[in-house]
């Protein structure tokens, strides 16, 4: 297990090495510079060529990325063009904001994916079934921000039911050492605070949630279906044990499995919904500024950005791997 | 996978956790409407305002762009500041001030009993501080990046580190008594007062700057920095608002400066927040989540005109947009062609369908707002046959083939759909005699490059906004010195727009400005044909807010009024 685990940790460096070229040629490879971006009208080519050899990008390709990596090796993810920010200092003000938004679209696909997926399997072919293969349908076909922006109407301006906008109430006062708002406010026992929180959160997770829930779902009923015709459960059933307990000890436990392997590869996928997402709800996590930083082509904020989260996506996955281990205890690493 | 678990020992709660989302569903219904609402106190009260980002930070004199002095401005004041609504300066933290005779020093009379947030007083020492600040920066406070409007007023720095900068225009500042001071500069230069109305002239408290490290800053990657906490943390200047607390990426809260020394914020509080997102703004607004916001939409504005709780208001107009004609490119170096061109685009037509009754047609490059407008200007209404016998008057066979450029991928204020306008104006032009060849390139990085550099073919669609209120910013810009985009060499031009630049007597700036745009529009280097007014959007019972056309407004006058 831990050699497992250490050849996981070791395999990391080349796949962060592959990433950084990749996004450092990618956002090069975008047309335009910081320069145009930011000058507009006033883009002379004296003032294009002064920011270029300013920032750098009149060097040669080779040159930039050396020294890219040399100040990444010493921690320096860089200053923002656009706000002249550091990088670090945002990514660390912002990921848990992204962190807490993911975690709640998650859960929310979970809660509500697996009970469904479970009752499609169990009313096979039925109505119930049909309805939640349309509802699956619906829920991976609709793009993101229309489905937000459809949500806000309906629960923000017309019922005036949730909030539209950000994490927390604008007028709020409330203190944020971790900026996990919720872990924040479970620790100053703000519960006020918490629902408020939970209140801004809902939206944004059903609409980032809306792709995985169909996903958990579906693979929830599939492998339902594949674990009931098991001959362990026909054992089980023999045995003269009750259905609700043979579904939740023998079906369910094994029908999960799958469904924690998505959760690792949902993982990638809800950071990029969130670019989406945090847009449409102005919420202050990683998406939001990174589309914002491919507009100003802000080649720091989307190196330094977009490297963070592709190692968050390897931890996440490496994670999940890790626990397979505890689900299925069969399963051994060498 | 499927595997048999002996002990499987799985908490069953799956299929019961429908129950905790009823649960919550029932008590956001029971809990009444979302957190934010709209504050209807008649006095006092908080005002949230959404920007399209946050500041990049808040010293004034060392930022550029427009969210960072959306908030500078309600922190501090300068010598002089606009009138609200206008583009001509009021008193500020000077009460008046004379010119010398040469036109190179100027007396600022400074208000008394006026102090700092941090309460140090402001006299005749902190204002020459401020001067004298901005003139000796050094190393990363001379880029560009650092001190963008310092350099566009003021040139260069006491020592210069690059040789890009051009000689400075300040000389010195001397206290003469406690509440005067003379500003002599180097040159003579009518666009220095105007200009001393921009947040970027602030004044800002010595002993903040010191205490929290407003002087300290680096280049990183090429781009300024402040490493002190005065930007972030500490501003200090003498406004009626002063800030109490900067979440970055989520809000900015500036509370009423108690001890202002003028007519107090009605405000209590005024939250900024940034909503990059066009839609997620004007959700925002109907949810009740935020009072008002900057940068309406033009298609958006319909509907919020149609929400009786909502109102829209125009900011004055403040930029022009424009067909550049190049006469580096034969036929249009001949007048008759460039004056064909004009009767042969119609101007009234697109600002009536593409501008969403949200622009006036243009007269000539200046907006009206700004001293030098003149309505004496020659003019060039739709005229196809006109346009056909100029054509031909000047010894043209019809039609005559014209390059005609326009930006793809972008909106600019004063364009809102570059190709809608393109369109019309190409059938406008066709019917008057040119044969047009439509040519595109994306905003980024190509078009705007190729309209500076004169590569953008014989006619391109393009703009400008303005910086402050002087017509230097506007005509002086575009025709003071050649340029490859419009590809002439007219003197007589030339040399009004310098004697404008330098002249400092008020009244005959305005005369010598009106006499240049009437020659502009002679001549006809290129043909304006937009002023746009961009709107903003409000709850109705936010009363009081009158919109700048500069693009930074103020707070304190603004109240809750009720519906």
């Amino acid at each position: 297990m831990l050699r497992y685990f250490v050849r996981r940790l070791l395999l990391l460096i080349p796949i962060l090495i592959g990433v950084s070229i990749l996004i450092f040629f990618w956002v090069r490879a975008l047309p335009g510079s910081p320069a145009e971006s930011l000058l507009g009208e006033r883009a002379t080519p004296q003032l294009v060529e002064h920011y270029r050899h300013l920032y750098g990008f009149d060097r040669p390709i080779y040159v930039q990325y050396w020294k890219y990596v040399q100040t990444l090796l010493h921690g320096d993810l860089g200053v923002s063009v656009a706000d002249h920010r550091h990088v670090a200092t945002e990514i660390r003000d912002r990921f848990p904001a992204t962190v807490e938004l993911a975690m709640a679209a998650m859960l929310f696909a979970m809660v509500v994916g697996v009970p469904l997926g479970f009752f499609a399997a169990k009313r096979y072919g039925g109505a119930f079934d049909q309805g939640s293969l349309v509802i699956s349908l619906i829920g991976i076909s609709v793009p993101i921000f229309v489905l937000a922006v459809l949500l806000k109407w309906v629960f923000s301006i017309h019922w005036h039911l949730l909030p539209s906008v950000g994490r927390i109430d604008i007028r709020s006062t409330a203190e944020h050492p971790t900026n996990f708002y919720i872990l924040d406010a479970i620790i100053t026992r703000d519960w006020s605070t918490l629902w408020d929180v939970i209140k801004h959160l809902v939206l944004p997770a059903i609409a980032l949630g809306s792709i995985p829930l169909a996903v958990v779902m579906r693979i929830t009923r599939a492998s339902v279906l594949d674990v009931q015709n098991e001959d362990y459960v026909r054992t089980a059933r023999a045995k003269g044990l009750k259905p609700s307990v043979v579904d939740r000890r023998h079906v369910m436990r094994n029908a999960l499995l799958p469904v924690t392997t998505i959760i690792g590869l949902q993982a990638g996928l809800l950071l990029s919904g969130a670019v989406l997402t945090e847009t449409v709800f102005a919420w202050p996590g990683m998406g939001s500024w990174l589309r914002d930083a491919i507009f100003n082509r802000d080649y720091p904020v989307l190196q330094g950005g977009i490297l963070f989260l592709a190692l968050v996506f390897v931890i996440v996955n490496l994670i999940v791997d890790l626990s397979y281990a505890l689900i299925n205890p069969r399963i051994r690493y060498s | 996978m499927g595997v048999a678990l002996k002990g499987a020992n799985v908490r069953g709660k799956g299929v019961m956790l429908g129950l905790p989302l009823c649960a919550f569903v029932l008590a956001l219904v029971l809990g009444g409407s979302a957190g934010a609402t709209v504050n209807r106190a008649a006095a006092g009260g908080t005002l949230v305002f959404a920007g399209a980002a946050d500041p990049t930070y808040l010293d004034p004199a060392l930022v550029s762009d427009g969210e960072s002095f959306r908030v500078t401005e309600q922190i501090f004041e300068g010598l002089v500041q606009i009138r609200p609504g206008t583009t001509s300066i009021r008193p500020a933290l000077a009460t008046r001030w004379t010119t010398g005779r040469d036109g190179k020093s100027y007396t600022f009379f400074l208000r008394k009993r006026v102090k700092f947030q941090d309460g140090t007083k402001f006299n005749a020492k902190a204002a020459c501080w401020n001067f004298n600040r901005w003139y000796n920066f050094t190393g990363p406070f001379q880029d560009a990046s650092a001190t963008y409007y310092y350099q566009a007023i003021f040139g260069g720095f006491h020592h210069n580190e690059s040789n890009s900068l051009s000689p400075a225009l300040f000389r010195s500042c001397t206290a003469a008594g406690q509440y005067k001071i003379v500003v002599r500069l180097t040159r003579r230069n009518g666009p220095f007062l105007p200009a001393m109305s921009l947040s970027a002239f602030a004044m800002q408290s010595p002993t903040a700057i010191q205490k929290y490290g407003g002087n300290q800053g680096e280049l990183r990657s090429g781009t300024f920095y402040p490493t002190g906490s005065y930007a972030f943390s500490h501003p200090t200047g003498t406004g009626p608002f002063r800030l109490q607390s900067w979440t970055v990426g989520q809000r900015i809260v500036l509370v009423r400066n108690t001890s202002y020394w003028g007519k107090k914020a009605k405000l209590d509080r005024v939250i900024i927040q940034p909503i990059s997102n066009n839609e997620a703004r004007l959700q925002a607004l109907k949810s009740g989540a935020i009072n008002g916001y900057d940068l309406v939409a033009p298609q958006d504005i319909g509907s919020i005109r149609g929400d009786q709780k909502l109102k829209t208001l125009d900011r004055p107009p403040f930029n022009v947009a424009y067909v550049t004609i190049n006469q580096a490119h034969a036929p249009f170096d001949k007048l008759a062609v460039r004056q064909a061109v004009a009767y042969g685009l119609d101007r009234a037509s697109v600002v009536r369908s593409f501008y969403f009754g949200r622009a006036v047609v243009a007269k000539e490059f200046l907006p009206p707002q700004i001293f030098g407008w003149t309505n004496k200007v020659p003019k060039y209404p739709y005229n196809p046959t006109k346009a056909k016998q100029l054509l031909q008057s000047a010894g043209l066979t019809l039609p005559v083939k014209v390059d005609f450029w326009y930006p793809t991928g972008v909106s600019r204020p004063y364009m809102p759909n570059p190709a809608l306008n393109f369109q019309a104006f190409s059938d406008s032009l066709e019917k008057s005699g040119f044969k047009v060849v439509p040519h595109t390139a994306p905003w980024r990085p190509d078009y705007v490059k190729d309209v500076n550099q004169g590569t953008a073919g014989d006619l391109n669609l393009i703009g400008w906004t303005g910086d402050y209120g002087d017509p230097d910013n506007f005509v002086g810009v575009f025709f003071g010195n050649y340029s490859a985009q419009f590809g002439f060499h007219n003197n007589a031009i030339f040399n009004i727009l310098k004697r404008g630049q330098e002249e400092v007597n008020f009244k005959k700036r305005i005369a010598l400005y009106k006499k240049a745009n009437v020659m502009i529009m002679k001549y006809l280097p290129a043909v304006p044909y937009a002023h746009s007014k961009p709107a903003l959007a409000f709850q109705r019972s936010v009363k009081g807010y009158v919109p700048n056309p500069t693009g930074t407004d103020f707070f304190f006058p603004v109240y809750f009024g009720g519906q």
